[in-house]
């Protein structure tokens, strides 16, 4: 079984590859939630890959639908469907849209207009609750999708309906589209935000394996909902990617997918098993 | 019409417990029963209606078939990205009902008139548009939406609509039109939609005008083969709608016949009139029937043949 150091430095470099093959934006947020994806998918999730809605799983919401790459690489590296279709990402005709479609095998909610999973997330967790099913529903944000409104309308909601199967995970890479989130629209101080709103708040290092798990296997506590505040960094693993805006927008050319996976394989060299 | 609305849900829903209720801090003096009945299938959201239709996403994707209730554009416009992306997108069982229609709530201001939502909800794929003429169709329209799987918005009067039909169960599907008058001889009908029908009936029958008269419970779709009868039995028609004139009913009638007409399944293309808001807001106060006035949703002869 791989670990999720390993998981996560493949969803890198599958990633890296699909944005690059397809001139596709997006590759910096992706980067950024590769281990919080890798130890939710190895360590965390109930899945069941060849029946992908059986009831019993665990549902997991990506919001930010513009880091699909990601997810779509981690579906496909825990055998959800072939890893050859990943080469079809964004091809003419391909299922495989650049923002996340339901019409994947694995994935729940299409995403890509921002501030709607966490909603979506909340009903499917009240209907949980009502059905008295036990599963956990997961979502992931941006941290600059927290600008939208209706994120904040479900905020209100899941803890006044003691939604504690519910557990929201924030990818504080700390820059949004046009710039540094204290500049365009400073969300600090964000935990005591949450608390103030009745969450079960906690702030991690969204790249310690250790961190990301603790916090996961755990849901809220005295009825709440949990949010897991994870500060990452835009970028992570590639250099010249980190904490660059630029890497919003930017698809690596040839010679920096090759210094980019050079970089991965130094750290983590391709599993073989 | 809100009634014969939760009236019906009521009824469907001690026999189908998927029946989920979401309102949206509205509904005083109307949804009580539901929640009283079946608390565990009924939650008042908050003044919040993106976070509404979300929940009912996510709630429809767990199985439930479920109803979301709120005043005019509040259910609608106002989270209208949700109803395209979280509830058609993924043709969830999700139902969309707006109290309100058109001036129910004159005089509360542009607010509360929802005379936009037709043409918006419309152009969405996978969404059936339904709009009631009487409590007798939003009987049948509810009824209808419990057992079609798929998202549906039900745009309903206020209360007190008189009844037109004679009938108390009409025998209708999705896309039907209803006959409400139909004789042979008769050059013109009026096609209506929503509580003005009433004015038009009214009209007729003291004009004692020859013209034969259809509601339109369905504007998305519209069954074909009977609107194809029906200009091939009249040379004049006319919709009246309390609705912009742009996207609206009689739009959604032109539409289809002139592809009808282009591909030759109709010959003789009628005239036809539309008889609906002219591309504007209404700023001053007034009930319903003085705001019809007001926007010139007449049959008066300037309007008509």
């Amino acid at each position: 079984m791989k670990n999720s150091i390993l998981l996560a430095a493949e969803i890198r470099r599958h990633a890296l590859i699909m944005n690059h093959n397809a001139n596709a934006s997006h590759i910096g947020g992706a980067l950024s939630i590769a281990d919080i994806l890798a130890v939710l998918y190895e360590r965390v999730l109930t899945l069941f890959p060849q029946e992908p809605t059986n009831p019993k799983r665990d549902r997991f919401l990506l919001s930010k639908g513009h880091a699909c790459s990601a997810l779509y690489a981690v579906l496909a590296l825990k055998d959800f469907f072939e890893v050859e279709l990943l080469d079809t990402y964004s091809k003419n005709g391909s299922k495989f849209t650049t923002h996340a479609s339901h019409n994947i095998p694995g994935i729940e909610l299409s995403t890509g207009s921002l501030g709607h999973a966490l909603s979506v997330g909340c009903g499917i967790a009240l209907a949980s609750k009502r059905k008295q099913n036990y599963f956990r529903t997961f979502v992931l944000v941006s941290d600059g999708e927290l600008d939208e409104g209706s994120n904040w309308e479900a905020i209100l909601f899941a803890p006044h309906h003691k939604l504690d199967n519910l557990t929201l995970i924030v990818d504080y890479n700390k820059i949004q589209s046009l710039g540094n989130v204290d500049d365009v629209l400073s969300l600090e101080p964000l935990k005591s935000k949450f608390e103030a709103f009745n969450w079960e708040a906690v702030e991690i290092d969204g790249h310690d394996h250790e961190a990301i798990y603790n916090s996961l296997i755990t849901s809220g506590r005295n009825a709440k909902p949990k949010v897991i505040i994870a500060h990452t960094i835009k970028g992570k693993g590639i250099d010249f990617m980190e904490n660059q805006l630029l890497w919003h927008y930017k698809s690596p050319n040839e010679k920096e997918l090759e210094s980019a996976i050079a970089q991965l394989n130094k750290v983590h060299p391709i599993d073989q098993s | 019409m809100r009634t014969a609305f939760i009236n019906q849900l009521i009824e469907e829903a001690k026999g189908n417990e998927n029946i989920f209720l979401l309102v949206g801090d509205l509904g005083f003096s109307v949804v009580e029963p539901f929640a009283k009945l079946f608390p565990e299938r009924y939650l008042n959201v908050g003044i919040a209606e993106q976070n509404m239709a979300g929940i009912a996403a996510g709630l429809a994707m767990e199985g439930y078939c479920v109803y979301i209730y709120s005043i005019g554009n509040f259910p609608t416009l106002r989270c209208m990205e949700q109803i395209r992306y979280d509830i058609c997108y993924h043709n969830l069982n999700v139902k969309i009902v707006a109290v309100g229609g058109g001036y129910a709530y004159g005089a509360l201001g542009p607010s509360h008139h929802a005379t936009e939502d037709i043409g918006m909800l419309r152009t969405i794929p996978n969404m059936v548009v339904c709009s009631p003429s009487d409590p007798i169709e939003a009987k049948a329209i509810t009824s209808i939406s419990v057992n079609y799987n798929g998202p549906m918005y039900l745009r309903l009067g206020k209360a007190g609509e008189k009844i037109i039909h004679r009938s108390k169960n009409l025998r209708i599907s999705i896309g039907d039109i209803i006959k409400y008058k139909e004789q042979d001889n008769s050059d013109t009908a009026i096609l209506v939609t929503g509580s003005i029908a009433d004015y038009a009936i009214n009209y007729v029958n003291e004009k004692k005008l020859r013209w034969n008269i259809y509601t339109l419970p369905f504007i998305k779709p519209i069954n074909k083969e009977q609107l194809k009868d029906i200009v091939t039995r009249h040379n004049e028609l006319i919709v009246l709608e309390e609705h912009q004139k742009s996207c609206g009913v009689g739009s959604a009638v032109i539409e289809i016949l002139n592809d009808l007409f282009n591909i030759g399944e109709i010959e003789n293309y009628p005239k036809i009139r539309r008889i609906a808001i002219d591309d504007r807001f209404y700023s001053i106060a007034g009930d319903q029937s003085f705001l019809r006035e007001l926007a010139n949703l007449s049959l008066n002869k300037d309007n008509i043949f």
